[in-house]
C-alpha cells in the first residue's frame, strides 16, 4: 500500500485531540511570542500572530499585559532553523506591532544555545528593539553550560538571590522566577532543590490568598513527558506552597510548543520557541529540533490564536483555529 | 635518511587511507586489534548513548561522538571521573580507563540520558 508522506502519523493514541494537522497548527507558533493579559486575576494568553485575538485581549487601563518569549537558542545554526536571529527579530516585530504596549517581557530560558557570551549579547541587542522596557529572565539548561550558571548570574542575576531565583510585584500580581536547570541528577528531570523550595515557601508566606501569582521557569513544572525530561522532579513541593492561592499561572518553555492544562487553581502554559519546533511527546525518536521546510517555518508564522483554557482538567493542548 | 623519512610518511599515509573507511564498520574488521578503537566508541544519537553499556578492557580509550543537533556532555553520575566539555554536533570526547570498575555517567544537560562503561582487567578478556 502506498503511504503518503504527510500521513506518517496515522492515529492519535493519546486521544488528546492532537493529530498531525493539529500539531502542525501548534507549530505555527514557531517564531512568535505569547501575549499574556491578567484580567480579574485570571491570566489569558494570545498569539502575537493573530491580530483578532490580540484586539480581543487588549488590556484596559489598569490591567496588566506582558509578553512571554522563550527558547531563542541564539547560536543554533542547524537545518531546523539556520537563522535564529531573524526569527527572534520577527518576534520583536510582532511585539512592536501589537496594539497595546506590553509592560515587560518574560524570557523563559534557553536564551543562548551554547552559553557563549556573543550569543547572550545578540539576544540582548535584538530584544532592546522591543517596545517593552524590561526583560525578566530565567535560565534554561543551554544558558548554564560549562560554568554552573556563573556567566548567566553575572549577566542576569542582579537583584536575584545567589541561586538566581527572584520575585517581584507588578500591579498587584506577584511574579516568581524559578531556576530548575542546575544541579541535575543522573536519570532525573529538572530540579529546584531544597534551598529554592524553602525560599519559595517563605516568599509567599505573607501574601493574601487572593494575590494573583505568576510563576515562570524554563523546564515545565508539571510532568509533560518525563521520558524526554519534560518535567521537574520536585515541582510538586513547590506547587503545594501555591495551593491556597485563588489564581496561579505557571509559564514554562523548554518544549518548544504550546501545551496547557488547568489543575485546580493552577493554570499551566508552555510557550513556543523563537528558534525551532520540537516534536510532540513520543511522536519522534527524540525531542531534537524538528526540521520543516524553510519556507514552511516562516509561512507558519502569524496563523494561530490561542485562548487560555479554563476549567479543563485534562491536558489541554490547544488545537488552534487558524485564521 | 631523508628517503627513509619519506617512505615512512608514505606508509603512514597509506595506512591512514586504508583504515579510514573502516571507522564505521567495526564488524568488517573482524577480530583484528585495530577494531578496538571502533568498539570503544559511544555514539550520542537521538538523546541516547549508543551503546548504553559498553564493556572495555583496562587501558582502553573510549570516545564519545555527538551526532545530535543539540549539545550534550558526559558527566559521572557519582564522583568526578568523567566531566567532558560541552560537545556540539560532531564533537568528540575521549577518556582512557586505566582501572577496572563500573563507570556510570549521564548527560548533565539532559539528565535522562544515562550510560555505563564497564572496565575489565586485561586478564578478564574472553
Amino acid at each position: 500500500m502506498r503511504r503518503k508522506k504527510e500521513d506518517l502519523i496515522l492515529h492519535n493514541h493519546n486521544h488528546d485531540g492532537v493529530d498531525r494537522r493539529g500539531f502542525l497548527k501548534c507549530m505555527a507558533w514557531a517564531g512568535t511570542g505569547a501575549l499574556c493579559v491578567v484580567k480579574g486575576g485570571i491570566l489569558r494568553s494570545y498569539s502575537l500572530s493573530d491580530p483578532a485575538g490580540l484586539a480581543a485581549g487588549a488590556a484596559n487601563p489598569g490591567e496588566l499585559s506582558f509578553i512571554q518569549i522563550s527558547d531563542s537558542h541564539m547560536g543554533f545554526d542547524k537545518a531546523a532553523n539556520p537563522d535564529v536571529v531573524a526569527t527572534l527579530r520577527v518576534a520583536v516585530e510582532k511585539i512592536n506591532a501589537a496594539p497595546m504596549r506590553p509592560e515587560f517581557l518574560l524570557h523563559t530560558g534557553d536564551i543562548s544555545h551554547l552559553s557563549k557570551p556573543e550569543e547572550f549579547d545578540t539576544v540582548d541587542q535584538v530584544l532592546k528593539e522591543a517596545k517593552a522596557s524590561h526583560v525578566f529572565y530565567v535560565p534554561g539548561e543551554h544558558d548554564v553550560l560549562g560554568d554552573d550558571g556563573k556567566q548567566y548570574l553575572d549577566r542576569y542575576g542582579k537583584g536575584a538571590t545567589s541561586g538566581g531565583w527572584y520575585s517581584f510585584d507588578h500591579k498587584g500580581v506577584h511574579f516568581i522566577g524559578l531556576v530548575n536547570v542546575l544541579n541535575l541528577k543522573a536519570g532525573g528531570l529538572g530540579s529546584l532543590g531544597q534551598e529554592q523550595l524553602e525560599w519559595l515557601e517563605d516568599n509567599v508566606k505573607g501574601l493574601s490568598a487572593s494575590t494573583p501569582i505568576v510563576v515562570f521557569a524554563h523546564i515545565p513544572l508539571w510532568s509533560i513527558y518525563p521520558d524526554w525530561g519534560w518535567g521537574t522532579d520536585d515541582s510538586a513541593q513547590a506547587l503545594a506552597y501555591l495551593k491556597r492561592f485563588g489564581s496561579v499561572t505557571v509559564l514554562n518553555g523548554h518544549i518548544h510548543q504550546i501545551m496547557q492544562k488547568v489543575e485546580g487553581n493552577i493554570a499551566f502554559h508552555t510557550a513556543t520557541s523563537t528558534a525551532f519546533p520540537q516534536p510532540h511527546p513520543g511522536s519522534a525518536p527524540s525531542p531534537g529540533p524538528m526540521k520543516v521546510p524553510a519556507d514552511q517555518l516562516r509561512s507558519l508564522l502569524g496563523l494561530t490564536s490561542v485562548e487560555y483554557v479554563e476549567g479543563k482538567h485534562s491536558l489541554a493542548i490547544v488545537d488552534s483555529s487558524l485564521a | 635518511m631523508k628517503r627513509i623519512l619519506v617512505s615512512v610518511a608514505a606508509i603512514t599515509a597509506m595506512v591512514l587511507s586504508l583504515s579510514l573507511p573502516t571507522v564505521n564498520h567495526a564488524r568488517a574488521v573482524a577480530d583484528g586489534q585495530k577494531a578496538s578503537d571502533d568498539k570503544s566508541q559511544v555514539k550520542i544519537d537521538n538523546f541516547s548513548f549508543v551503546p548504553a553499556t559498553l564493556t572495555v578492557t583496562a587501558g582502553s580509550t573510549v570516545t564519545w561522538v555527538n551526532q545530535d543537533d543539540v549539545p550534550h556532555n558526559i558527566v559521572s553520575s557519582e564522583g568526578k571521573t568523567l566531566k567532558s566539555p560541552v560537545l556540539d554536533t560532531d564533537q568528540k570526547f575521549s577518556y582512557t580507563f586505566d582501572r577496572p570498575g563500573t563507570y556510570e555517567y549521564f548527560c548533565g544537560i539532559h539528565p535522562r540520558m544515562i550510560g555505563k562503561i564497564i572496565v575489565q582487567a586485561s586478564g578478564d578478556r574472553n
